[in-house]
């Protein structure tokens, strides 16, 4: 426990003494505003648009939700965004560790592998759930001016971190491979990009074929959360998906150790 | 307190180290010596834990590398060849996480890390970011995160090299101050480095070893025959002549020099015997002017030349 503390704060040093952490907070909120923004003022429209024409509809009103219109629409924006982001947030993580020869310190201190990962992983998904729960301004403001539900709002938010934690994992799995950054997040973003496609391809696939691809897809798993519904088969998939990813680089990590 | 036996490691085709045997005793500094790409950052990987061997066995302070990694790693102080620093942090922030990960109790942490800083002589720098600091401080910052944890065992992978001649200066006396407390491994290409701060040198070359013992041993053993520096000035052919004349003489051999009339030789003679007398007697008595005359010792680098070129021509054959 004290050896994952020693990383977990060092990674988050790291990202706070730098520009890191600012500059990635300052864009995605900047982003995130200017869509919530946007959003709103359409939803906005749709009410005046509605409410003008109210008296020739005789009272059949459609259903005007702001979790649906607003919530949702800004969420599923926001998940794009983060697509771009967190490779570039775990990229250094082990490849700069390589390069600059600080992994021979890691590797031959008396800490195991799996703590320096999860030491790692974790510091890399709190500075996620941080950034992430500042958008939280946004409900609030929803909160002031209408009255959005916040039940489906919570599970969204659940949904998020497991979302964070799959491609935080996929990220670092990526950073173990190489050396080179650039490296590392273009496998990251293009592991992460197909994974979020696939179920694509499902419509042209045979039924067991399209069953399976769109089960892999880590973005249709996200949508349960984001209607309010908390399934078990969802955050199991997240979670199996994270513990197998964070496996497949700690054997990436100690493969040094078993090529003889 | 270091025993390595029968040590190999293949990387696929390319044998890096084969068959390396050799030990150190409780407090020594070992210097292990050889050119570049001989195995001997492949050795110290081994002894560190960074990487298995093909075979063989390491045992560091009653530790197999292998079996008992994380005790071994426990009692080792390792300096890579390019110190693992983290640039952003600062000197003292970067020692407190070494420290902790190499599990300093925290009661004793303070103390640790003022009396390291103390002995690498970095403790005005304590609150620097590494990345600001020159290449000779950055060289003691690397040594310190090696010795935050009093460890038995320390292994030095060229522990001064890329540092102006003061800088190795300080740093070998650094290291000189650890005997006794510690075992010391140190790897270097520099001879003078070794015969300054090692009682005990292993000479590898292409994987495999070459030569081992004190430095003083290593000459003694290869020492065969005194061999003159003559800087002579008269007709070459006739120096030449009265040279190869005189009694004990083996051969003499012209070292350059320039000019006709001034010349360089290199004699080789029976050892024990009085040769320098002689020399001297026979250039002024053939009235050439004798300009210097000196013993050449054999230097750890004829040594080394001698026994990494013997391996070169027994691998040809």
């Amino acid at each position: 426990m004290r050896n994952f503390l020693a990383i977990y704060m060092k990674e988050m040093r790291s990202y706070f003494v730098s520009p890191v952490a600012y500059v990635i907070a300052g864009v995605f909120l900047f982003l995130a505003g200017y869509l919530f923004r946007n959003i709103l003022m359409q939803f906005n429209f749709f009410c005046l648009q509605f409410s003008q024409r109210a008296q020739y509809m005789q009272g059949q009103m459609p259903n005007l939700n702001l979790n649906e219109m607003v919530v949702t629409q800004f969420f599923a924006v926001m998940d794009f965004i983060w697509l771009l982001i967190v490779p570039m947030l775990t990229m250094r993580l082990f490849a700069e560790e390589k390069k600059s020869g600080t992994m021979e310190l890691l590797m031959t201190s008396p800490v195991t592998t799996v703590q320096v990962l999860l030491g790692k992983f974790f510091a890399c998904l709190s500075l996620y759930t941080l950034i992430v729960a500042l958008t939280l301004v946004y409900c609030l403001i929803l909160e002031a001016y209408g009255e959005p539900d916040w039940g489906p709002i919570w599970s969204a938010y659940l949904g998020y971190i497991l979302l964070g934690a799959t491609f935080v994992s996929v990220g670092v799995l990526a950073s173990s491979l190489t050396e080179n950054q650039i490296v590392a997040v273009l496998l990251a973003f293009g592991a992460l990009l197909l994974l979020w496609l696939i179920d694509w391809s499902a419509s042209f696939a045979g039924p067991t074929a399209a069953k399976i691809l769109s089960y892999m897809s880590i973005i249709e798993h996200l949508q349960d959360f984001q209607r309010g519904v908390i399934d078990s088969s969802d955050v199991v998939f997240y979670l199996s998906f994270v513990f197998f990813s964070l496996f497949l680089t700690t054997r990436v990590l100690e493969s040094r150790r078993w090529r003889r | 307190m270091i025993e390595v036996r029968e040590l190999s490691k293949i990387y696929g085709d390319v044998t890096a180290i084969e068959n390396l045997s050799f030990e150190a005793k409780k407090g020594e500094i070992l210097g292990f010596l050889g050119p570049n790409g001989a195995g001997k950052t492949t050795t110290m990987r081994i002894l560190t834990c960074f990487l298995p061997p093909t075979s063989g066995t390491a045992i560091v302070d009653g530790f197999d590398v292998q079996e008992e990694s994380m005790e071994v790693r426990r009692r080792i102080g390792y300096l890579p060849e390019l110190p693992p620093l983290y640039t952003d942090m600062t000197v003292e922030s970067y020692l407190q996480f070494v420290a902790k990960i190499k599990g300093v109790a925290s009661a004793e942490m303070r103390s640790r890390i003022d009396e390291t800083m103390e002995r690498t002589g970095i403790a005005h720098v304590r609150n620097t970011v590494i990345g600001h600091l020159s290449k000779g401080y950055r060289q003691r910052v690397g040594l310190a995160q090696a010795l935050v944890h009093n460890p038995s065992v320390l292994i030095l992978d060229e522990p001064t090299v890329g540092l102006d001649p003061k800088q190795i200066i300080e740093i070998r006396e650094t290291i000189i101050g650890l005997r006794g407390d510690h075992t010391i491994i140190l790897s270097t290409h520099i001879l003078s480095e070794v015969s300054m701060t090692c009682e005990k040198v292993v000479i590898i070359n292409n994987g495999r070893i070459a030569g081992e013992g004190t430095p003083q041993s290593l000459m003694a053993q290869l020492n065969q025959g005194d061999v003159l520096r003559a800087h002579i000035a008269g007709p070459r052919e006739q120096v030449l002549a009265a040279l190869r004349a005189v009694e004990g003489v083996v051969d003499v051999a012209e070292d350059g020099g320039g000019s006709d009339t001034e010349v360089v030789y290199t004699v080789t003679a029976v050892s024990g015997e009085e040769v320098h007398d002689r020399v001297a007697r026979c250039v002024v008595d053939g009235g050439f002017r004798l300009k210097e005359l000196r013993n050449l010792d054999l230097t750890l680098e004829d040594i080394f030349l001698h026994l990494t070129t013997e391996t070169e021509e027994e691998v040809k054959v």
